[in-house]
């Protein structure tokens, strides 16, 4: 099994616009609200439905640090994770799912729908996503995700004004 | 693990501030939060108990510029300090990019600020990480304090300096932040030894914590470049 959340990574627009693809059809059929993907060291990589009338930086954190607390928790009674979980609410609940072991899908909706529709959808996103994700990290592990761009190549003098 | 996102225009990098508890690691992030423009800022999260201890971690994204025409957003976090929670401590350390290790200068905290450098080196090592291959500097808090232990001893006991041995970076290499000290150099026996930078700080009154803040960015960006 991979490690969890290691090494830079980068993604393209390209990616950026199959992943928002995969993710309306989804919405669409499960009638959820929102979803957003995080990475697993809390940083949003992506927002898609409904914006978000919350701080999604502050949530995109939040998410990392309960799905890391419950993969501790798995551990602890003999499982290697939990590769997903459910937070129920009296009007809005959320579903996370694990994706390629470096991101998380969560999904908000509310009683526009079911548990059960929203669950037999995701697995179908989830597997959809874990196949882009796998293709994203595998271009990564060419290089550091900067280095492999050459986007900070040479930016010395910009990052030392950036900090005078 | 910094993340670039090509659709927004961003690179996104984490910082955690590490140390022994009640070292100042809170401090530090409600200082920069209540000093950096509202605009450049996110919302400070706190996960703390009802004394105000942290429990899980502390969070504040920040904004601190703009490179090649990409947003350089720091996401930083503290690390609950007491010994007891070592388990969500090592959790924070997940995907780090660049470490600030908030030293308490009391004389009477010399030996938790060493259990927690050694704490910190094997959480690291847990995840595979290597702490002198990557943006690492200590921070010396409370230096106003009339039991501070003298700069030279902390070093001593803190920052006594790792081994270089890729031939490479055998070279003498002065501190850009103390006029007369070095980060690299050769010792009288022939070996080669590496310090992480350190500042001296109060984190209550601000002193020191923009310093430190700007150093270790600088530091992730350029291990990026």
């Amino acid at each position: 099994m991979s490690p969890v959340g290691a090494a830079s990574w980068s993604f393209t627009e390209d990616d950026f616009h199959a992943i928002t693809a995969l993710l309306q059809k989804f919405l669409y059929e499960s009638n959820a609200r929102c979803a957003l993907l995080v990475d697993r060291s809390g940083q949003l990589v992506a927002t898609v439905g409904e914006q978000p009338t919350f701080d999604p930086t502050a949530f995109a954190t939040l998410t990392a640090a309960d799905f890391s607390a419950n993969d501790q928790l798995a551990k602890l009674i003999g499982e290697s994770d939990f590769n997903s979980l459910f937070h129920q609410g009296e009007k809005e609940s959320m579903y996370l799912a694990d994706i390629a072991r470096r991101v998380i899908l969560c999904v908000l909706f509310d009683n526009r729908t079911t548990l059960g529709l929203v669950r037999l959808k995701m697995k179908g996103v989830v597997d959809d996503l874990t196949k882009l994700f796998e293709q994203v990290f595998m271009r990564g592990q060419l290089g550091g995700a900067a280095a492999q761009t050459g986007l900070l190549a040479g930016a010395d003098d910009e990052i030392d004004k950036l900090f005078q | 693990m910094s993340m670039i996102n090509y659709a927004s225009r961003e690179i996104n990098c984490k910082i955690v501030y590490y140390g022994p508890g009640l070292g100042g690691k809170t401090t530090n992030l409600e200082h920069v939060y209540g000093k950096v423009k509202p605009d450049t800022r996110g919302k400070l999260i706190s996960l703390a108990t009802e004394t105000e201890r942290t429990l899980f971690f502390d969070f504040l994204p920040v904004d601190l510029g703009t490179i090649r025409g990409f947003k350089t957003r720091f996401h930083l976090y503290t690390v609950p300090g007491q010994v007891y929670y070592n388990a969500s401590r090592k959790l924070i350390l997940k995907g780090v990019d660049g470490i600030v290790f908030v030293a308490d200068s009391q004389l009477e905290r010399m030996e938790a600020n060493q259990e927690a450098m050694q704490n910190l080196y094997d959480n690291m090592a847990e995840y595979g990480y290597d702490l002198t291959k990557m943006p690492f500097l200590i921070q010396y808090n409370k230096r106003d304090l009339p039991n501070a232990a003298p700069l030279k001893e902390l070093q001593a006991a803190l920052n006594p300096g790792w081994e270089v041995t890729e031939p490479g970076k055998q070279r003498l290499a002065p501190d850009p932040y103390h006029a007369g000290e070095n980060l690299v150099e050769q010792l009288p026996t022939g070996e080669w030894i590496e310090h992480a930078t350190y500042f001296e700080a109060v984190a209550v009154t601000g002193d020191g914590v923009f310093e430190t803040l700007k150093a270790v960015s600088k530091l992730v960006l350029k291990s990026l470049a």
